[in-house]
């Protein structure tokens, strides 16, 4: 089952401090290397919370882990913090401003239970090398 | 013994906290703890001991491992791949100080290279909006001390900044807001409930990428005229009652971030959230300000306001000061493919630009300097890590009010480590030699 949602980024504390306690570090992984849906996006997708899932846009697709929305009710909105996991499904398209559309790229959500989260230095390693999935 | 240093200003975020208290080993080597700062601004300092922190510059082997190399080696690399490149992009530059910034501007100068700094994915259109339409705006000072009614507008104080709400904008007592934060009344306009908008009066959960209708619904609602029944998912009522909360305020202050930045519309919302502010000066006194992000953004684009007239994608290639953004903006560039070396100091575009220009930075020859292990040194040739600045070195930096605040060294760094500053005095006096040769 995939559903479709709204995807904005944004800053977190969790993603502060884990960013400045080393961005190599696993705490920065489960920082940022998340979803934050609403209960009943959910309820829709048929998962169970913490379950890694896979999130595809026109531009690319990476797995996180979906959790629920602490800064909530949003339903149709997800949330993936600012860092490399968002950057892979974000819209780089800039409309001759300079500025990525870093907020509002449509996206589908999958469930893939058994694929793993990788860290932020793995994940910019193999997407440049063209060994990710 | 230890000792304890006071005034300590805190070099993560654009609030510039300047009320630290950080304890150190009587050496001056160890830093022990950070009094006063938030948790990110304490991580900060705290990590700069990390037992396991890179002090020299390594160099990327072609079976993808590090080899260490001397700071000759990489200021010989550095220099040869900027003067090599027709058009190299020299970006970052918004976690350092001005001192630094001044002489990377030179070697930007001399070598023909596009200038960027963060703004290129954050205040960027901000800036854009600014040249547009100009700007009312005020210090964080005003704010503290005058204003009663604070609109957050796409922005998360709360995750983001997180001591600006009790320094300046929402709780502090100033000298005509005795009461703190209840004499002021508070909006949120974020597409999300956030924890900002938890302790604000009113939250208007706005449609995500709708808030240029929203922002012009309050124009209208200023001037009393009719609005449709829903506007940007928020029921008339609502945008009547808040345009009236502002009109009654004796000082509003405007705070925008990202959500509108970042969202279609870009430049556009916020030509029209000055329009906001201008026309509620017809009521009342207003002002507005971005909420900038790294400590000293806001001084890469004194720096370069200065130097060459333009805040950020300033692009020297043709030996003049060119500014276009959309064209000689980082990932514009990136895109079409008409950079040829990449030199990254202060910033982490390996994180933070989307992943197609990522790739384009791995693609090339390139220099990351970087006191931390990051996505960026992940993808470059070349990662020389550096003392921290605010931390192991001092230097001015620019709150996102623009004023400028020297920042202090409270501890050494790792022994024989280079700070920005020198690394790039040698890469300039090396690029210089070459292009005498
Ligand atoms: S609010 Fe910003 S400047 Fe102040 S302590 Fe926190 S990170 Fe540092």
């Amino acid at each position: 089952m995939a559903i479709r949602v709204n995807l904005i980024t944004g800053r977190t504390i969790q993603q502060g401090v884990s960013m400045e306690a080393g961005k190599e570090k696993p705490a920065y992984t489960t920082a940022c290397g998340i979803i934050e849906l609403d209960p009943a996006d959910f309820k829709k997708l048929g998962a169970f919370r913490n379950t890694n899932v896979r999130v595809t846009s026109k531009y690319g697709s990476v797995i996180v882990k979906a959790v629920e929305a602490t800064q909530g009710p949003h339903p149709g909105v997800a949330y993936i913090p600012m860092g490399p996991w968002a950057n892979m499904v974000v819209n780089p398209n800039t409309y001759s401003t300079g500025m990525p559309t870093f907020k509002g790229t449509p996206v589908e959500v999958e469930v893939a239970k058994n694929e793993p989260v990788l860290g932020s230095l793995e994940l910019v390693r193999k997407g440049c090398r063209g060994e990710l999935a | 013994m230890t000792r304890t240093v006071t005034d300590v200003i805190c070099p993560f975020c654009g609030t510039l906290c300047d009320d630290l208290e950080v304890v150190v080993s009587d050496d001056g080597k160890e830093l022990l703890e950070v009094y006063n700062a938030c948790a990110i601004g304490a991580e900060k300092f705290l990590h700069s001991q990390a037992k396991d922190r890179i002090t020299r510059p390594r160099m990327r082997q072609e079976d993808g491992s590090w080899k260490e190399i001397s700071y000759d080696e990489a200021i010989e690399y550095t220099a040869r791949m900027l003067t090599d490149a027709k058009k190299p992009l020299m970006y970052g530059w918004s976690s350092t100080n001005c001192e630094a910034q001044a002489v990377g501007s030179e070697i930007g100068e001399v070598v023909g290279a596009v200038m960027d700094n963060t703004a290129t994915v954050c205040h960027g259109t901000s800036l854009i909006a600014v040249q547009d339409i100009g700007i009312p705006s005020c210090t964080l000072g005003e704010v503290k001390n005058r204003a009663d009614r604070i609109l957050f507008w796409g922005c998360n104080p709360a995750h983001a900044h997180p001591r600006h709400m009790s320094r300046y904008s929402i709780f502090p007592r100033g000298f005509f807001t005795g009461k703190g934060h209840t004499g002021r009344k508070v909006i949120v306009v974020d597409p999300r409930p956030t924890d900002t908008a938890s302790v604000a009066d009113v939250h208007l959960q706005v449609e995500q990428g709708r808030d240029y209708e929203l922002l012009n619904a309050f124009r209208v609602a200023f001037k009393g005229e009719q609005l449709p029944d829903v506007v940007a998912g928020i029921p008339k009522e609502k945008i009547y009652e808040a345009a009236e909360t502002l009109k009654s305020g004796r000082f509003v202050i405007i705070f925008f971030g990202m959500g509108v930045t970042q969202s279609l519309g870009k430049n556009h919302n916020i030509d029209e959230a000055i329009a906001v502010t201008r026309d509620l000066n017809e009521y009342t006194k207003a002002a507005i300000m971005p909420m900038r992000g790294h400590y000293n953004v806001t001084g890469s684009g004194q720096v370069w306001g200065w130097l060459f007239g333009f805040p950020y994608a300033v692009d020297l290639s043709r030996g003049f000061a060119r500014y276009n953004p959309g064209e000689t903006t980082s990932n514009d560039l990136l895109r079409r493919d008409e950079v040829d070396a990449v030199f990254v100091l202060g910033s982490d575009p390996g994180a933070h630009f989307p992943f197609s220009s990522v790739k384009k930075i791995y693609d090339r020859p390139s220099v990351a300097i970087d006191p931390h292990e990051t996505p960026t040194t992940e993808v470059c040739k070349v990662h020389v890590p550096v003392a921290f600045v605010g931390v192991e070195v001092g230097g001015c930096a620019y709150r996102m009010d623009n004023v400028p605040i020297e920042t202090r060294k409270v501890v050494e760094p790792p022994e024989g480590m280079m700070t920005d500053e020198e690394f790039l005095k040698h890469v300039l006096a090396r690029v210089k030699e070459i292009q005498g040769e």
